[in-house]
Formats: C-alpha cells, sequence, structure tokens
C-alpha cells in the first residue's frame, strides 16, 4: 500500500457553516481593512488610529453630520434596492447608472412642467415619470437578454455610457439654462421640490422614500409569491424552470423593477438635492448600488445598513481629510478595500480548513 | 510481463466504493475492453492509470516496473495516453497547434515546423488528418483522431479510449476500428472502455468486466458469445420479488406517446419515433444503458424539452407544446433525473414543496405562509422526510431530498408518474421507500413510467419492460418473461424483439 499525497492543510467546501461565523464577517472585514489601508494612512503622515476615529466616529458625534450620513445614503439605498431585485433573480444589471439618470431627465422634464401645479399631484408625477424612464432604459439589455441571451452584464453595462452622452445632449442643446455658464438645465418648479425634513439641512423626503422602498422590498422578498419565484428563478433556474415557473417572464419583470426604481434614485437627487438636471447628479450611484446590494447579501434590511455604512464613510472622509489633511480619495480606497475583503469574506465562509 | 498490471487497486470516494481491489492485466499489442455498466467503475480505474485520480490503495505497473502516477503529466511520460469522453481540444487553434500544445521544447513557435512534424507523425500513423485544419471546422469524428494523434504524438505506448464510440456515427465508428486494428499491428496496446457488446465483441481480444467496482473476470473475446458477456456484466438473478396481481389488460390507457422524435443537446438524434402507451394501474419500466434517450424522454414528459415531432397524450388530451405547470395541472406527475435540478438548495423545504403550485398558496400575490407550512408539515409526517419544514434543501440527505421531490409530486395524486433514475444514489432504505411509493402509486391506479438503469429495479416493480437502444425501442418484454440476459444483450444492441 502507498500513499501518494501526504497530508497538508487544505480549503474544504463545507455546506453548514457555524453559526458564528455570519455576525464576524462585518467585524473582520473591518479590521483586515484596517490593517490594509494603514500603510496608505502612515504614507499619508496621519496616525491610522486618528484617522479611523475621523473616519467612523467622529461623523456620529454631532447632528449636522449625522444628517448628512442619511442625505448620503439615500441615493445608495434607493440603487442598492434597485440591484437587488435583479441581482436576486440571478439578473446581473450594472445598468442602474444609466437607469438613475434616465429617472433624472423624466423628473427634470416633468418637474419643469410643474409651475403652478401643487406638489400633491407633482411630486407623484415625477416618481412615477422616473420609474417608467428607469424602465424603459432597462427594457432593451433585459430583452435581449431573455430572447436572445445576450449578456446583460455587457449590455447594461453599455447603456450606461450611451445615458452619459444622451444627458451631455440635453444639457448643452434643448435643456440648457441661459442663465447659467455651465451645462445645466433650468431649474424645477418649486412645488416639483421634495420637501425638507427637518429645516435648514439637506435632509429630505427623499429619505422617507428610500426607507419605504426597503420596506417594500422586504415584503415582497419574503411575502409575496412574486418574491419567492424571484428568489428561486436566481437560486436554482432549472428547479425553478421545472416547477413551472416562467422563468424568461420572471426575469424581465425583475429587471424592469430593477430600472424603474434605480429611475427612483435620478427622481430623489433632482427633486432633493439638486433641483436642476447636470452631468454629475451621480458619482457612481448607480455602481455603488451593486456593491450595497452585494454587501447587504441581496437582504432589504441589509441593503439598508450597507447603504448606512457607506454614507458613514464618505462622511467621514470628508471630516477625516479636513481634520488631518490627508486626500479625500482615503475614503474611497477605504470603501474600496473594504469591499474586496467582505467579499473575500463572504466566498471563504463556505470553506473550512481541514488537514487530510 | 505486462505492460501495464494494476493490482488490487481501490478507490474510495466518502462512502462509496467505486473500486474495489480491483486487477487488470494489459498485454503488448493487444485492443482490450473494459465492459461494464454505468456506474461498474471503469472510467474510474482508468482515471487512476491515467493520473486523474490517486488510488486509495494497490499498485501500479509498467513494464514491470512499479510506479506512481500523480498526474496526466506522470503518465504521459510513462507513455500511457487517454482519449477522454469530453475532447481536451481548443477550437479556435489548427490541429497541429493542438496536437503540440503543452509538449513544445523551444520558446518562439514555428508554425511551419509544427505543421510538418505534425504531419509527419499522422502520416506515420496513418491518421487522415491534415495538420492546418482549425479543429473547430472538424466533425467529432475527426476530432476524436486529433486527440488520438495527440496521444502518439507525446509517445503513447498505451491508449486508453473512454467508450470512444459513444459520440460517434456508425461510418466514423468503422474508420475508428480500422485505425485501432492499424495501430495494434504496429504494437500499440489499447484499454477500450464500452457498455456494447457488439463493438467489443467486434475489436477486442481480450475482456475486463467490472461489475459494481469489481472485477468479474477476464476473458479471450474468442472464447465468449454476448450472452455470456452480458450474464458477466450484469450478473444477478432476477430478485425473489412475488409478482404482484396482473394488471387488468381492460384497464384504461392513460399516457400514450406516438412517433415522439428528439433531438439531444449537441443536435443529434437522441430519439426515435417513440410509440408506447401505459395503462391505469401499470408499471412501464424503460431499460436501457445510460445515454441511449432516457434523458431526453423524460425532460420531454416533464415538460420542459420539446419534442422535435410526436404526440403525447394524457386521457386523449394532447401535452405538446404547453409548458411545464400545465403538465402537472393536467395530471402528469413529474419526478426529475437530476434532484439537485429538481429543487433549489437555498430554498427552505416548506418552499420548495409549495414551488410547483404557487397559485394555490397565494390570495393576491401574497403567500399564504400558514397554508404552506402546514402543507410542508403534513407531507414531511406521510413520507417521512427527515427535516424541519425551514431547514434549507441542499442541508438534507440525497434520500430525503428525493422524499421531498416525491411527496411534491404523489400528493396530488397524479395520474402519470414519470420517475426517471429515481433512486440513483440513495442508500438501500431510501431506495426500498421510493420502490414502495411507486408500487402505492400503481395500486392506485396511476400509470407509472420507472426509467432506470437499475436492472434490479426495472425487473423487481415493473409490468412491463421496453428496452431503449440509441434512441429506438428494441423490444418490449412482459416482465414475467424477462431475464437479465436477455435484457442485457438487448440493452447492448445485440438483440431486437418487437412484440
Amino acid at each position: 500500500m502507498e500513499n501518494t499525497e501526504k497530508p497538508r492543510w487544505r480549503l474544504v467546501k463545507t455546506d453548514n457553516p457555524p453559526f458564528w461565523v455570519k455576525p464576524l464577517i462585518p467585524v473582520l472585514a473591518l479590521i483586515g481593512t484596517f490593517i490594509l489601508t494603514s500603510v496608505l494612512i502612515l504614507l499619508a503622515d496621519a496616525n491610522p488610529f486618528d484617522a479611523y476615529y475621523y473616519f467612523l466616529f467622529a461623523p456620529l458625534e454631532n447632528k449636522v453630520s449625522l444628517l448628512e450620513i442619511l442625505v448620503k445614503s439615500t441615493p445608495l439605498m434607493i440603487t442598492g434596492v434597485a440591484v437587488t431585485y435583479a441581482f436576486a433573480t440571478g439578473y446581473y444589471n450594472i445598468g442602474a447608472e444609466g437607469q438613475l439618470y434616465a429617472g433624472a431627465i423624466a423628473a427634470t422634464g416633468i418637474g419643469m412642467a410643474m409651475h403652478g401645479i401643487p406638489a400633491i399631484v407633482a411630486l407623484p408625477l415625477m416618481i412615477i415619470g422616473g420609474f417608467v424612464a428607469g424602465m424603459v432604459w432597462a427594457l432593451i439589455p433585459a430583452l435581449l437578454k431573455v430572447k436572445l441571451a445576450v449578456d446583460e452584464v455587457v449590455t447594461t453595462l453599455l447603456m450606461n455610457s450611451i445615458m452619459a452622452y444622451i444627458v451631455s445632449a440635453i444639457l448643452n442643446g434643448p435643456w440648457r439654462d441661459p442663465n447659467s455658464g455651465w451645462p445645466q438645465s433650468p431649474d424645477i418648479a418649486p412645488t416639483a421640490v421634495f420637501f425638507k425634513l427637518i429645516p435648514r439641512s439637506r435632509l429630505n423626503f427623499g429619505f422617507v422614500l428610500a426607507i419605504v422602498l426597503i420596506l417594500i422590498l422586504w415584503i415582497v422578498m419574503t411575502r409575496t409569491s412574486f418574491g419567492l419565484k424571484m428568489r428561486a428563478v436566481g437560486l436554482g433556474k432549472p428547479a425553478a424552470k421545472f416547477a413551472g415557473i416562467k422563468v424568461n417572464r420572471t426575469i424581465l419583470t425583475a429587471a424592469l423593477i430593477s430600472g424603474g426604481i434605480a429611475g427612483i434614485a435620478g427622481v430623489a437627487e433632482v427633486a432633493g438635492i439638486h433641483f436642476h438636471l447636470i452631468g454629475e447628479i451621480s458619482p457612481g450611484y448607480g455602481y455603488t448600488g451593486v456593491i450595497i446590494a452585494t454587501l447587504g447579501s441581496l437582504n432589504a434590511f441589509g441593503v439598508g445598513l450597507a447603504a448606512l455604512f457607506f454614507g458613514l464613510v464618505e462622511t467621514g472622509a470628508q471630516t477625516l481629510s479636513r481634520a488631518l489633511g490627508v486626500p479625500v480619495y482615503l475614503g474611497e480606497v477605504t470603501q474600496a478595500t473594504m469591499l474586496l475583503v467582505a467579499l473575500g469574506m463572504l466566498l471563504l465562509q463556505r470553506y473550512k480548513l481541514r488537514r487530510m | 510481463m505486462y505492460i501495464v498490471e494494476m493490482q488490487k487497486v481501490t478507490k474510495i470516494f466518502g462512502e462509496l466504493v467505486a473500486n474495489d481491489h480491483v486487477d487488470f492485466q494489459l498485454r503488448k499489442g493487444e485492443i482490450h475492453a473494459l465492459l461494464g455498466e454505468n456506474g461498474a467503475g471503469k472510467t474510474t480505474l482508468m482515471r487512476i492509470l491515467y493520473g486523474l485520480y490517486q488510488q486509495t490503495t494497490g499498485d501500479i505497473f509498467i513494464n514491470g516496473e512499479k510506479v506512481t502516477i500523480n498526474s496526466p503529466k506522470d503518465a504521459i511520460r510513462k507513455g500511457v495516453g487517454m482519449v477522454t469522453q469530453h475532447f481536451a481540444l481548443v477550437p479556435p487553434m489548427t490541429v497541429a497547434e493542438n496536437v503540440v500544445l503543452g509538449y513544445t521544447d523551444s520558446f518562439v513557435l514555428d508554425q511551419a515546423a509544427i505543421e510538418k512534424k505534425v504531419g509527419e507523425a499522422a502520416d506515420q500513423f496513418s491518421l487522415d488528418i491534415n495538420p492546418k485544419s482549425i479543429v473547430r471546422h472538424l466533425s467529432v469524428g475527426q476530432r476524436q483522431r486529433v486527440e488520438i494523434l495527440k496521444a502518439l504524438y507525446r509517445n503513447a505506448k498505451v491508449l486508453i479510449l473512454d467508450e470512444p464510440t459513444a459520440v460517434l456515427v456508425p461510418q466514423e465508428v468503422d474508420s475508428l476500428f480500422e485505425t485501432l486494428n492499424r495501430l495494434r499491428k504496429d504494437g500499440l496496446s489499447v484499454i477500450f472502455i464500452s457498455h456494447k457488446l457488439d463493438e467489443v465483441t467486434k475489436i477486442t481480444d481480450r475482456v475486463t468486466v467490472l461489475r459494481d467496482g469489481k472485477s468479474i473476470g477476464t476473458v479471450d473475446t474468442v472464447n465468449v458469445t454476448q450472452k455470456q458477456l452480458a450474464a458477466m456484466m450484469v450478473g444477478r438473478d432476477t430478485f425473489g420479488v412475488t409478482r404482484q396481481t396482473e394488471i387488468n389488460p381492460d384497464n384504461k390507457k392513460i399516457l400514450e406517446v406516438e412517433g415522439l422524435c428528439a433531438l439531444d443537446d449537441k443536435g443529434l438524434p437522441a430519439l426515435k419515433n417513440l410509440k408506447l402507451s401505459i395503462r391505469s394501474g401499470e408499471i412501464l419500466g424503460i431499460a436501457g444503458v445510460g445515454g441511449n434517450g432516457q434523458k431526453e424522454l423524460a425532460e420531454i414528459l416533464s415538460g420542459v424539452k420539446s419534442p422535435t415531432s410526436g404526440v403525447i397524450k394524457i386521457n386523449d388530451k394532447n401535452l405538446v407544446g404547453k409548458d411545464p405547470s400545465e403538465f402537472s395541472k393536467m395530471g402528469m406527475g413529474r419526478i426529475p433525473e437530476d434532484r439537485h435540478e429538481g429543487v433549489v438548495g437555498d430554498l427552505t423545504v416548506y418552499e420548495n414543496l409549495a414551488l410547483e403550485h404557487l397559485d394555490e398558496y397565494s390570495k393576491n400575490g401574497f403567500l399564504d405562509k400558514q397554508a404552506i407550512r402546514k402543507n410542508a408539515e403534513e407531507l414531511i409526517k406521510n413520507f417521512q422526510i427527515k427535516a424541519k419544514p425551514s431547514d434549507k434543501i441542499r442541508t438534507l440527505s440525497g434520500g430525503n431530498m428525493q422524499k421531498v421531490l416525491l411527496a411534491r409530486v404523489l400528493s396530488r395524486q397524479p395520474e402519470v408518474v414519470i420517475a426517471p433514475q429515481p433512486t440513483r444514489g440513495l442508500d438501500v432504505g431510501a431506495t426500498e421507500y421510493v420502490r414502495q411509493q411507486l408500487l402505492e402509486q400503481r395500486s392506485r391506479g396511476a400509470a407509472v413510467m420507472l426509467i432506470s438503469e437499475d436492472l434490479d429495479e426495472i425487473l423487481s416493480i415493473s409490468d412491463r419492460i421496453v428496452v431503449i437502444y440509441e434512441g429506438e425501442i428494441v423490444g418490449t418484454i412482459n416482465a414475467q418473461d424477462a431475464t437479465p440476459e436477455k435484457l442485457g444483450l438487448m440493452m447492448s444492441g445485440a438483440l431486437r424483439e418487437e412484440t
């Protein structure tokens, strides 16, 4: 008898990770990120512990920056929800960015026409308009996927570039505000502006909208037969098909809902923050939505928490930059590092170490 | 001295013993068949020889020298080449590039030089291939020739062919056999894995039969008949199951299939003009070696695959063109062939149990969680499923997973039950349970189709047996008249019997 292989440590796949693994992931991810980014912080001549204090704790200590966290997390919650519908169904919609702008264009168009029309009419119109616009923009890649099996990752991503040029064309052409030196549209009607939740802050109705969308996501996914169909299709297409679920129809519907909700994120930014259309309405909220949905494990409350955390990190990056004079980009580096570490952890939790 | 000798080779995967103290000897210049049913351990044994697996225990000798083979690279160095069922070729590259791939000594690739070299090798072995052809443009038979050339180019003295004819049309089979005969004259030793008796008797010098991971024996091909080989391959007495009561011939035909034709995933004909019917209270066994159209038949009858032509009727209502949910509404009880593709592993037991009839378990689009849970608890109790309703399906054992699938289907009292390979991979207890359930469906008056590669299973519970070979029905026998030998012959295409 001859054993051809010496025992050594191997990663073995396990179906049942122990219950304590999951809560440990964010903690470990944070520690891992801290270690990795400390090098950069040291290079920027700052103390990593100080930096992380300003980054993660200082913004929680005063009301102004607390509200700012909520403001910053609003669009992230909405795009996170949007992406979750698609990803849960196994449709990898990377086009929330373009769909967001589609919604923003619709909101601006409707908003500019709302002079003299009460808010009770104007706001629903804008929200519905933004939803439909996002849906329309999501329709082409979704049809290509369902009818011709064209990879949606490529098509939804490319639709983002197309949208960027459409926005630019609109702002330099028909909607260019003659009173401004910049390519931006005229302001929307005052009645079309989302009302403030707290006076003299930027926190507005958009945040309420985001929370409502999260609650709806939770109800749809856990309580409705459509939610179960989406999850079945996303987790096991052959089994879903076998059980008689109309796989393509489910994917198409999820893709359209996803696009529509991303459109609402655009509405919230126009009506709540900018009041007109500019080319830089979103610094990549659509893409961050993918990160939020993934980090939130496609769970409604996970998405909410991940978005709040990203809002904190973004606010913290500014606090940090002011306090220690380090580049604000450290915030972005940290976000990206944290994502990679967290994804690595999510992957590794399915394995155990064994000597064999 | 043998060119290859394997002594007491055992391979264990988890709890499955794939090879159990197998002895195997290969002479120089012979074509040696490794014969056995699916799952007998033929491919595993050869994968060990080719370094794809390592044996748990046992020794391998090449030219009398004890060797350790850790990888295909080791095997090739020792003169062993293998052509697997799935070719390892790069379609956009030329034949020459594919042949030298991973076997070049210089950094710079001189296209003309390798084409010349590969061309010479092809001539030397009389393999008709143009080294400049792009592999993508070649037929399956030609690709197989490229694979053989690839092995010979690497100086293989022993060539393992894993079911080489499975993918070929008859003419290509003839040409392959000519090639093998020539190579044998040149002194090459060939191991020919197969379960087709006619081919084995036609081309090989000796045959080693494997059954359930054990070697049954090695015989000279000239000294045996196909019948004897079939007996060695299946080699069991019929089970002592007492036949159930005869079915009443007046019972209504519930399922009728006529003129059914279908293509497989590669676009080749998988079912050819199939005609069969099942009466109420009858179990029809579909016997056959895997890959002869059973998978396609099950998929079509489940509504997940469309036939190219033909009629499927339940109680005279045609089902062709309907979707899976209409199939089940019209009384087709569908058990999936691949358990893992029939359940959503990351959903819970109660969700999976409701999945096929969601419209019944929801009101205005909202799930009726109470009804779903109640249904799950009842089925878990009635079908003795060892699980909690909220367990994720993927944490269940194979037997319990199968019980979930049975429960989902049988609790609906379908008129027809399609059970493809329902006990594959299950332990003895679960297997008994599944067979018992099928018998109960029979006494309830359902028409049951049992598709199985396990002859014991077919023989012990079927009323009538249909044998399928290369997508055609080659015989229909009443279970009383069936013997394993007769079925074995029919399954290997050596005997046809129309009744």
